[in-house]
């Protein structure tokens, strides 16, 4: 198999002039993956930096009214609140090590922009965020944080105003500005290395949820359910368990206002999505019969993508991972019972795994043992679910808030 | 084409670029009629992508406004042949991998070489990623229609040597670090790369990225055999009309 490829998805497709960094970018990923001392360090400001090992908590509630074993895995709590976090530090350390100054960085959701922020601040590199002018108006409080960290946030107005859009403007900033600029793909897709570069620095979800589970339930889960945008949350627990055939692993993807209307974002688990290449790499893609990508739509910005992780597509023909969506409505009915029911706000990307492993439970033996990655926290999420619960009183706050502030500015 | 490039007494030839589609397909028609009259050369016709990676804001912004009035790949093509036809000089196809995915890559080539392209410009596709495109040009191209390998300030000697390898009709060469239509310095660090260049292929070479006047394409006219004018001639197109396409570039030699 050609380096870089996972069964025939990956590679690297891009413009030559970014040749020479990805060839140095992957002997230094390459080197630090094969020095134990470089693994111990990342560990080690995990563990300072960031709270890990994450708990995996057991669901006591949801257990007893499902008649199962539910774990929760917290990657919620994690340094800004997502798994996103692991992957950036894991970045950031090898920034360090090729000497570069500056990072750049793609967002959807906001959650991957404020983490690249927070590495760039606590190492000393200048950082610039892309993001799309969309996501910028629905995710406007982590827009709010990286200004404060210290990064210079860019909204993006080409194409669909969305990751994809983002990702394309970072690679441009990256094609003339790699001397001294490192770009921290936020996810497990892009040319190669990144999906393997990311996917093994989130290893450390699926490791350590290995060991807990073992340690509470005295045996490997059943099911493991993750929530699948890019496919970093899902690689990182998922590797903790792709040995073991008898885990069913289960991705669960944006069926926004559902499969048949076509506003989704579901490459995988529908058959909407076709083989392509595109923003570096060749997977799955929601695009026209011409090779143009499709406008996508999530309630969750960090699911709302045309593409999905290579090894992630692998893995689905090999029919070692599942796929299924989950519609808005059905997210946020999830996102609403676990917090009624553990005390837990989970983000709207990661109450997709909620909600597909709720959808599931009927038809699961007695007594099984279900691992729930929950890949964040959704406090950044307020205005979305406020509006999609139609809060009033929270309506009336903002009306007065924005008073408030018309007043001062006339 | 290597032996068109060749066989001219002009001190350097031009080669132009625009987006298919943008702003629609009657003023393309003009547009080529104004750069044919121009004393262009050869000319490059993007098939626009919705992910133009290798391209910079202005050209990136006319792949999209191309798609959002409703360019197909199929009428595209029909209108590469058309212009074929219409006009003696060369046409190139510059896209992105992914519509030859779309299309099927076999398929796709076969219809180039069956309507008279010359080349093809894929930026998005490597040579390591290129073995079987270049084998469907040399197949149904029968020596008319060239696969274009980009060289670029960042490769190195040994890259620029393998790229060198599997190049035909001209080597495009990319002259600054970053996306079309910024501003080139066209100082020592050009004459140096050029010469890289020159020592990794025999072939012509054409510089492209940034040329905007008489005095850039005077200068280039002494290292490289094709200046490369694309999105200097887009502005112009969008400030002052189809009209003054012709004169811009009846102006640069």
């Amino acid at each position: 198999m050609k380096k870089g490829y996972f069964g025939s998805y990956g590679g690297a497709f891009i413009p030559e002039i970014l040749h020479e960094t990805f060839q140095q970018l992957t002997a230094q990923y390459e080197a630090a993956r094969s020095d134990p001392a470089f693994w111990a360090e990342y560990i080690a400001l995990m563990e300072n930096y960031s709270g890990r090992p994450t708990p995996l908590t057991y669901a006591a509630n949801l257990s007893k009214q499902l008649n199962k074993e539910i774990y929760i895995k917290r990657e919620d709590l994690n340094q800004t609140g997502a798994h996103k976090a692991n992957n950036v530090m894991g970045q950031g350390l090898l920034v360090k090590r090729m000497g570069k100054t500056r990072v750049i960085a793609e967002t959807g959701a906001g959650q991957h922009g404020v983490a690249t922020a927070t590495m760039a601040a606590r190492m000393g590199f200048e950082c610039t965020i892309y993001m799309g002018a969309v996501d910028v108006e629905r995710q406007r409080p982590n827009v709010f944080w990286m200004q404060q960290l210290g990064a210079k946030v860019v909204p993006v107005t080409s194409g669909s105003q969305t990751l994809k859009d983002a990702v394309n403007e970072a690679l441009r900033d990256w094609v003339g500005s790699m001397d001294t600029t490192h770009y921290v793909l936020g996810t497990a897709c892009g040319a190669h290395p990144f999906p393997e570069m990311v996917s093994w620095f989130q290893s450390v979800i699926g490791k350590e949820a290995r060991e807990q589970i073992i340690k509470l339930a005295g045996r490997l889960p059943d099911r493991v359910y993750a929530c699948v945008g890019g496919g970093s949350n899902a690689m990182g627990v998922f590797q903790g368990f792709l040995e073991n055939q008898e885990v069913e692993l289960i991705g669960v993807e944006a069926g926004g206002k559902g499969i048949s209307t076509g506003q989704h974002a579901a490459r995988l688990a529908s058959s909407d999505a076709t083989d392509g290449v595109a923003q570096g790499y060749r997977t799955f893609f929601l695009q026209d019969s011409d090779g143009q990508m499709l406008d996508t739509h999530s309630v969750a910005a960090g699911l709302d993508y045309v593409g999905v992780s290579p090894i992630l597509a692998d893995l689905h023909s090999k029919g070692r991972v599942r796929f299924i969506a989950a519609t808005d409505d059905a997210v946020v009915e999830a996102l609403k019972f676990l917090m009624k029911n553990e005390g837990l706000i989970a983000a709207l990307e990661s109450s997709h795994a909620v909600a597909g492993a709720l959808a599931e439970m009927d038809g699961l033996a007695d007594g099984s043992v279900v691992i729930i990655n929950l890949s964040g926290r959704g406090d950044k999420d307020i205005f979305t679910v406020a509006d999609a619960l139609g809060d009033p009183g929270w309506r009336q706050f903002i009306a007065q808030k924005a008073k408030q502030y018309a007043g001062e500015s006339s | 084409m290597e032996k068109m490039i060749r066989s001219t007494k002009k001190p350097i030839l031009l080669m132009s670029h625009l987006v298919l589609g943008y702003p629609g397909i009657e003023e393309n028609r003009q547009v080529i009629a104004e750069m044919v009259a121009g004393g262009v050369d050869l000319m490059e016709l993007q098939i626009p992508f919705s992910e133009p990676i290798a391209d910079g804001p202005m050209i990136a912004k006319a792949n999209q406004d191309a798609l959002d009035n409703g360019f197909k790949v199929r009428a595209g093509l029909d209108f590469v042949a058309e212009a074929v036809k219409a006009h003696k000089i060369p046409f190139l196809i510059m896209t992105y991998y992914n519509i030859l995915m779309a299309y099927g890559v076999e398929e796709f080539i076969k219809e180039a070489a069956r309507i008279g392209v010359k080349g093809l410009i894929i930026p998005d596709l490597p040579p390591q990623e290129a073995t079987e495109a270049i084998a469907f040009c040399q197949k149904y191209g029968q020596g008319e229609l060239d696969w274009i390998q980009l060289m670029t300030p960042t490769s190195s000697d040994a890259r620029l040597a393998e790229i060198g390898k599997n190049a035909s009709g001209f080597v495009y060469c990319v002259a600054r670090k970053g996306v079309t239509g910024k501003k080139t310095d066209f100082g020592d660090d050009l004459a140096k790369f050029i010469k890289r260049c020159r020592a990794a292929t025999n072939l012509p070479l054409a510089v492209g990225f940034g040329v905007k006047s008489a005095a850039d394409v005077s200068q280039l006219s002494e290292l490289a055999e094709i200046a490369v004018v694309g999105t200097a001639a887009i502005k112009i197109h969008e400030e002052q009309g189809a009209k003054a396409v012709g004169e811009f570039f009846k102006g640069l030699r």
